[in-house]
């Protein structure tokens, strides 16, 4: 909980516990309650969720830009950038020259909506320069030559007239690329992928995340990747958490959550995957009920009136405590040992 | 895994209150919201008890609006008092005396410590006719003395009771508002349809006409409109005109609603929905789209209202508008149009503070109102 | 850019011609015409002219033709040899009263617009960015206030305080030995001690309005997603809200100028008749008393021309600042 204890020296961002409320006029909305999960340097992280389950308002406690009517409850995160210096996040407030150091230069930030994402009456040029010379200290005529390497990286054609283009004059695609070009601006140790393809068409998704696998390699910076996609993490990640209602149930490797998934919920969403191959005529399984309405959240494990095989007495009483295996997998269930072994079996 | 699908298990059974909010219906939704809002019920109220004294301005009025009294001019209002002699009594006033500055030779009215006189309600005083239906002389208040009045906003320069005046020019301004608002309203709704449903060439020349108005400095057109009106005409003629020149001007911005609505609720799903399942073009506009589009338009007409009050108090103020004997606030402002008069007797500006009132609690009527007609806000 | 500005001042000149038509229909609208009146004023004399005489005047001056023709005949003659007909009431050219009114009543107005804009975008950004902070209730409170309060009765209850309670003898532009003095530093001097008044009035009148538009705008923009972009590129609230939120809440901002021009020669006119100023309300106002609809249809035509480029200025400048409406 404290920061006392150094981060290993692979480590790039340490989330630890943290907790962040909403206080609503119907009561108090526990949207991050206890999320910890780290990231490595270079390594992708791929962070699953249902809409609600808080993996967005982790992202953004990182980006100190929570919502003014959040109310931070705890927790620490703390970060490393390349350049070695120590930032304790969590203790930093929200307009601080520190954070403000962080954002852009250390740590890029792609959105959602590449639509509404990037300012309607500025160029896409000084947009970008804007960032440059704010935390790299070029000139103008250097901030737009670099701005122009930028936008050919993120493979835009013609990138010295799409300096002078405005948002609204590009498609969807390359409006996302022209965002992924302000975020890496200034070669952030770090990424956060907010849902960026969530927005877009599959074959344009399909290309972002070939240039943002490229990037990654080209640059070794390490992407956190937002998303409610199962598919696109498994093309993308090293690494997945998976989320449910504030929480992280399950960490693991790609490959280990896909094949062991050792948390009931990242079993049922994987089952409720639609593949090719599976005999015919056989009912897509989903999850029965809906996810509970953030001011009623269950007791005990609160995934448990949802879980196949949640027991009573057990799982409707006591929150369970992480499950750490061998190969480095968690998760957060009563009986995730001997759902293990079911699966194995 | 249906059945499980249909069993509400995640959430606890809803209270009876929140089962309330997903049947009601959608004017009862309406209410519910508008009512939260405490500066909209205010206003509501505000309004309510305005437009009750100005029907029943006679009996309010404790005087007759034209009464002139000589020996009353420029008296200051009269103070409402609950402590005689030091001892809690009925409310009462002073009766007046009537003296002069020694300096200036002013005339000056003093309170007489000697004669309280108690409030009395459904007092007799100056008859009147009731609404048309028969003649009475019952006030709702007054003092029972045939020489002292009470005069709680005093009187002006021909001794006439503020008061009364107000309470009768009440009446006037907000009517002219009100029938100002209904004129723009038929204009506006007819030519705001015809442009939202429509579209195309009807569409663009409407706008223009409406851009041809809206850029046209209204007071000036009104002026010029007002000033062509012959001064010899009959007022209540008058009345009726300056109202329509009001709403010549006033029913661009009703349209623009309208055609706005219109345009955006073409477009809505679940219109073409309806059109889907093929509903007539007649049932699609009465049943799906007006039932969208009447709580907007009564906001943008509440809202409307005060610019007409506005309109018609500028216009009455300039002497161009409504002319004496016609009582409105307007009119009743005329006297406070010099700085003598305002330095002598500052309460000549009451209509004017009631004007003032009258157009914010319109406001936040309508604000509230559109707050509420929302389906999407708060 | 050019292509666009054209095309607004194309559809400027339909504006025009209507505003005109409206105008000439106004001086049109009295019973009566001019030689009507022109042997009313006589007769107020003492003198008389017969029915025979007047017909004679009426067919010299063409008063017999059809409107069309009369509004041709006036219209031409202001556009050609600026020439706006006869004040019956001063005897005198029309040309001649209005300008140095419209001279002042422009500087009033602008002066008033720049106010308003001084007053207007900063208090509404801070209360949007401060929601529901006391100021913001305050400004609120204020907003309401200056929609609900008539510019002409706030005009007179300033009047009223400054001459009760600071002893100011306000009203007029000129205090009366600087009424005919040439200019000088004392003349500069005592305009500047009497317009506040008029600029106060307007410029509240006018700002009370703005700043709720701006609140609104900034409040619907500071939600939109390019703010957080923003954030997250690490400028500091001051760069960012300046620098992006508060250029596109302007937009709707600039749009409304055209309009602001009409509403602030409308509240000019009744603020300059309460405040007794030698602008162009008082004289307009005279003359719509007076029925002396040359004058008062030309003030109306000129009023309105400025409204219509007040408009296409404010086209000009949205088109200008607003990327999405220049390449539309």
């Amino acid at each position: 909980m404290t920061a006392s204890h150094s981060m290993p020296a692979e480590r790039l961002l340490d989330v630890e516990d943290v907790h962040v409320h909403f206080p609503m006029r119907e009561g108090l909305v526990k949207a991050v309650n206890g999320v910890s999960y780290h990231v490595d340097k270079g390594e992708v992280l791929g962070i699953v969720g249902e809409s609600g389950s808080g993996k967005s308002i982790t992202a953004r406690a990182i980006m100190r830009l929570l919502p003014r009517n959040a109310r931070e409850a705890g927790g620490c995160i703390r970060f490393r950038p390349r350049t070695g210096e120590e930032f304790e996040l969590s203790a930093l407030e929200r307009n601080s020259r520190a954070v403000r150091q962080v954002r852009g230069r250390h740590i890029g930030m792609i959105f959602q909506e590449p639509m509404t994402a990037l300012s309607p009456v500025h160029s896409i040029g000084d947009q970008i320069c804007r960032t440059i010379q704010l935390h790299m200290g070029f000139d103008r005529q250097a901030a737009r030559k670099r701005a122009a390497e930028l936008l050919a990286r993120v493979r835009m054609p013609r990138p010295q007239q799409m300096l002078d283009n405005y948002p609204h004059q590009l498609s969807g695609g390359m409006r996302q690329r022209a965002m992924i070009a302000l975020a890496i601006s200034c070669d952030p140790s770090l990424l956060i992928a907010d849902e960026p393809t969530t927005a877009l068409d599959v074959t344009t998704e399909a290309q972002i995340l070939e240039l943002l696998k490229e990037l990654q390699a080209e640059t070794g910076m390490a992407i956190v990747f937002i998303t409610h996609n199962f598919g696109v993490v498994a093309d993308i990640a090293d690494r997945v958490a998976v989320m449910y209602l504030g929480r992280v149930v399950e960490t693991a490797t790609v490959d280990d959550v896909f094949y062991a998934p050792k948390h009931p919920y990242t079993k049922a969403l994987l089952n409720s995957i639609p593949r090719l191959g599976v005999e015919q005529g056989r009912r897509l399984p989903t999850i029965p009920g809906m996810v509970p309405d953030p001011f009623s959240v269950p007791a005990g494990c609160s995934f448990n009136p949802r879980c196949a095989h949640a027991v009573p007495g057990v799982c409707d009483v006591t929150a369970p405590e992480q499950h750490r295996f061998a190969n480095g997998q968690a998760a957060r269930c009563h009986f995730a040992e001997q759902l293990a072994e079911a699966v194995h079996a | 895994m249906t059945d499980q699908a249909l069993d509400p298990v995640a959430t606890p059974a809803p209270a009876a209150a929140k089962e309330n909010l997903y049947t009601a219906r959608p004017w009862t939704l309406v209410w519910w919201r508008f009512r939260k809002h405490v500066l909209a019920m205010i206003s509501l109220w505000f309004l309510v008890i305005l437009a009750f004294m100005a029907i029943f301005a006679d009996v309010v009025a404790p005087y007759n609006p034209f009464g002139i009294e000589r020996l009353l001019t420029f008296s200051q209002p009269t103070a409402v008092r609950i402590v005689h002699n030091g001892q809690l009594t009925w409310p009462f006033v002073y009766a007046l005396k009537r003296e002069r500055d020694p300096v200036t030779a002013r005339v000056l009215y003093e309170d007489d410590f000697e004669k309280p006189l108690p409030i009395q309600f459904f007092v007799s005083g100056d008859e009147y006719n009731l609404l048309g239906l028969f003649e009475t002389d019952i006030h709702l208040f007054g003092v029972d003395d045939r020489r002292a009045k009470i005069n709680l906003l005093g009187t002006d320069g021909l001794g006439r009771d503020v008061f009364s005046r107000l309470i009768h020019g009440a009446r006037v301004t907000l009517s002219a508002g009100l029938v100002g608002v209904a004129f723009a309203f038929v204009l506006g709704l007819t030519l705001g349809s015809i442009s939202g449903y429509f579209g195309g060439w009807v569409d663009a020349s409407i706008q223009r006409l409406m851009e041809f108005i809206r850029s046209v400095p209204t007071i000036p057109l009104w002026m010029g409109l007002a000033a062509a009106l012959p001064i010899a005409w009959d007022p209540v003629f008058v009345y009726v005109l300056i109202t329509l020149i009001l709403a010549l001007i006033g029913w661009t911005h009703l349209a623009r609603v309208v055609r706005g609505q219109f345009f955006a609720i073409r477009d809505e799903d679940y219109v073409m929905a309806a059109r889907l399942a093929g509903a007539s073009e007649y049932r699609i506009i009465t049943k799906h789209m007006l039932p969208a589009m009447t709580s907007y338009i009564i906001a943008a007409l509440t809202l409307a209202v005060p610019e007409m009050i506005l309109g018609e108090t500028a216009l009455s103020f300039l002497g161009l508008g409504l002319r004496p004997p016609v009582v409105s606030w307007g009119v009743l402002l005329q006297d406070a149009q010099n700085l003598r008069s305002i330095s002598l007797a500052p309460w000549l500006l009451s209509p004017g503070v009631a004007v003032v009132l009258t157009v914010l609690a319109f406001n936040f009527l309508g604000d509230g109102l559109r707050d509420a007609a929302d389906p999407y806000g708060q | 850019m050019i292509g666009f500005i054209l095309r607004r001042a194309f559809w400027a000149i339909p504006t025009l011609i209507f505003v005109s038509l409206i105008s000439f229909i106004i001086i049109q609208l009295p019973p009566g015409d001019y030689v009507t009146a022109y042997a009313a004023q006589l007769r107020h004399g003492g003198e008389y002219i017969t029915a025979v005489q007047e017909e004679a005047m009426r067919q010299q001056m063409g008063l017999n033709d059809p409107v069309l023709v009369q509004y041709w005949r006036w219209i031409s003659d202001i556009v050609l040899h600026g020439d706006f007909g006869h004040s019956l009431e001063w005897n005198a050219p029309v040309s001649t009263l209005i300008w140095d009114r419209l001279g002042l009543t422009l500087a009033i107005s602008s002066l008033s617009m720049l106010f308003t804009w001084a007053i207007a975008i900063p208090v509404g950004v801070y209360s949007a960015t401060r929601q529901y902070s006391v100021f913001d209730y305050i400004f609120t409170v204020f907003g309401f206030l200056g929609k609900g309060i008539p510019d002409f009765l706030l005009a007179l209850v300033l009047m009223w305080i400054s001459f009760v309670y600071l002893n100011l003898n306000v009203g007029g532009l000129f205090s009366p030995e600087f009424q005919t003095a040439p200019w000088s530093a004392a003349k500069v001097v005592d305009l500047l001690v009497h317009l506040w008044i008029p600029i106060l009035v307007l410029a509240t009148g006018g700002a009370a309005g703005l700043i709720r538009v701006m609140r609104a705008n900034m409040l619907d923009e500071l939600g939109k997603p390019y703010v957080e972009t923003a954030y997250a590129q690490g400028l500091s609230e001051g760069q960012v809200v300046w620098n992006y939120p508060v250029r596109v809440a302007l937009n709707p901002f600039i749009s409304t100028v055209g309009w602001a021009l009409p509403a602030l020669f409308s509240g000019d006119i009744i603020t300059a008749v309460v405040l007794n100023l030698p602008t162009t309300g008082p004289l307009l106002l005279k003359a719509l008393q007076m029925q002396d609809m040359y004058l008062a249809g030309s003030f109306i035509l000129i009023l309105s021309v400025f409204t219509i480029v007040g408009t296409l200025v404010s086209d000009v400048l949205l088109a200008w600042s607003d990327p999405r409406i220049r390449y539309a």
